[in-house]
């Protein structure tokens, strides 16, 4: 595992605390219903304590609305295996779209929404290359609006088959 | 990669109110002002919804709006641990007078353009604050501060892009964009004058006056790019931070606080 996955996913080496996270690890962000709150890289840890488990998130934004859904979520999966729990909302280390896993890019090119073009920190600066049209591939499109539905992405048409889509804004 | 990074340590205000910690009586007086610039600028974005010039700044604004609300939401909650209070009680039960933000941020959206010019002059603003903040020795202002930064980046480049639309576009949209410049520039002063929350913090609060520099080497430059004039206005005479207001804030504080006030502990 890269160093940046196991940054992304910190999922524990110890067996019960890893059945807790694959338990909270199948909620799905209310907003992008295809993508796993790890998938995002928005479940950040999972402890015992005496009171019940502590399940961390951090929000992709810093006014994002889902996280309380997330949460509740979150609780729900944990009550439905018996498991009490309570969730801590973390802004740090602040949240990046370097945090999407490889499926979750696939998954959301496949629900129609183009995934944002990774950047790499740990080498020459990458140059900005054009966003896909999630329908036809075309690499000829143009933003039309800096924001979007949700504060993670920005509207984007598709100059070749027309069609506007969603892209999940590099952040 | 920083392995420092790996390990996540709760930070946010309510795990902080959960876990029994306060923020110190100064901090929390500094944080009030910062979140309330916060706040009463998210309440002004949000009254654009449904009235801005075409549907795709109707989101825009309300998203750059919703920011501002996460970040007050934030800094009023660590506030308001150090009172044995919480972030509704701090926005909705405080009078004019108990506000602290600063005088910018309550002046009327006017037209399009004179609340992209406010836009301009928060985000380069915010931009160099939380830069700086995110540095602070307090780790949950720290904390706030890198997360709000990269937000505030993404809504300057939102300001600056009409900026130079309207500025170097027809002679009547550079002539509306001038005047919005006019009308937000006697309020630019007073976000750089002092701050007594922020004194006796060294190392904790962010000097204002630090932040003119920065402020300096990017606005005037961006307004000239457009073609437009740095406005030679004198400037509003301030005192947000010590609870002194335009006319504005009390309408907007109205609409605001109505709903709590009227129905106390109402929720859906």
């Amino acid at each position: 595992m890269s160093a940046t996955e196991q940054l992304a996913r910190p999922r524990p080496a110890d067996a019960a605390a890893r059945a807790i996270w694959d338990i909270a690890a199948t909620v799905v962000d209310p907003e992008v219903p295809v993508l796993t709150i790890e998938d995002l890289g928005v479940l950040r840890s999972v402890r015992e304590t005496n009171d019940g488990v502590v399940v961390q998130i951090t929000p992709t934004y810093s006014g994002c609305p889902a996280v309380d859904a997330m949460r509740d979520d979150i609780v729900g999966a944990l009550a439905g295996q018996g498991i009490p729990a309570r969730v801590e909302v973390v802004l740090s280390p602040a949240w990046t779209t370097d945090w999407l896993s490889d499926d979750g890019r696939r998954k959301l090119g496949e629900y129609g929404i183009a995934a944002p073009v990774p950047r790499r920190t740990d080498g020459v600066v990458s140059l900005g290359l054009g966003v896909r049209c999630p329908n036809c591939g075309s690499l000829h499109t143009r933003e039309s609006s800096h924001f979007g539905s949700t504060s993670c992405k920005a509207l984007y048409v598709c100059q070749r088959c027309l069609e506007p889509f969603d892209y999940f804004k590099e952040h | 990669m920083k392995t420092s990074h790996v390990v996540s340590t709760a930070i946010t205000p309510e795990s902080i109110v959960a876990a029994g910690a306060v923020a110190p009586e100064a901090v929390a007086r500094y944080a009030l002002g910062l979140g309330d610039d916060a706040l009463v600028l998210a309440q002004r974005l949000g009254e654009w919804i449904a009235h801005a010039p075409e549907l795709e700044e109707d989101v825009a604004l309300g998203n750059i709006g919703l920011d501002q609300l996460g970040h007050a939401r934030s800094l009023l909650s660590y506030a308001a641990s150090a009172w044995e209070t919480d972030e509704d009680r701090l926005a909705y039960f405080r009078g004019e007078a108990e506000f602290r933000n600063r005088q910018l941020f309550e002046q009327p959206n006017g037209d399009f353009a004179q609340t992209i010019a406010r836009q301009l002059i928060a985000s380069a603003y915010f931009r160099a604050l939380y830069r700086a903040l995110s540095s602070s020795a307090d780790p949950t202002l720290a904390a706030i501060a890198a997360k709000a930064v990269k937000e505030v980046d993404y809504h300057l480049d939102h300001s600056v892009q009409w900026l130079e639309r309207l500025g170097l576009g027809t002679s009547y949209s550079h002539g509306r964009m001038q005047r919005g410049l006019d009308a937000m520039w006697p309020f630019v002063d007073e976000l750089f004058s002092q701050d007594a929350a922020a004194e006796g913090l060294d190392g904790v609060a962010v000097d204002p006056a630090s932040l003119r520099a920065a402020f300096d080497e990017l606005v005037p430059a961006l307004v000239e790019r457009a073609d437009l004039t740095v406005p030679g206005v004198p400037q509003a005479r301030g005192g947000g931070r010590d609870g002194d207001h335009s006319e504005s804030l009390g309408p907007l504080l109205a609409e605001m606080q109505v709903l709590a006030r009227q129905h106390p502990g109402a929720t859906w």
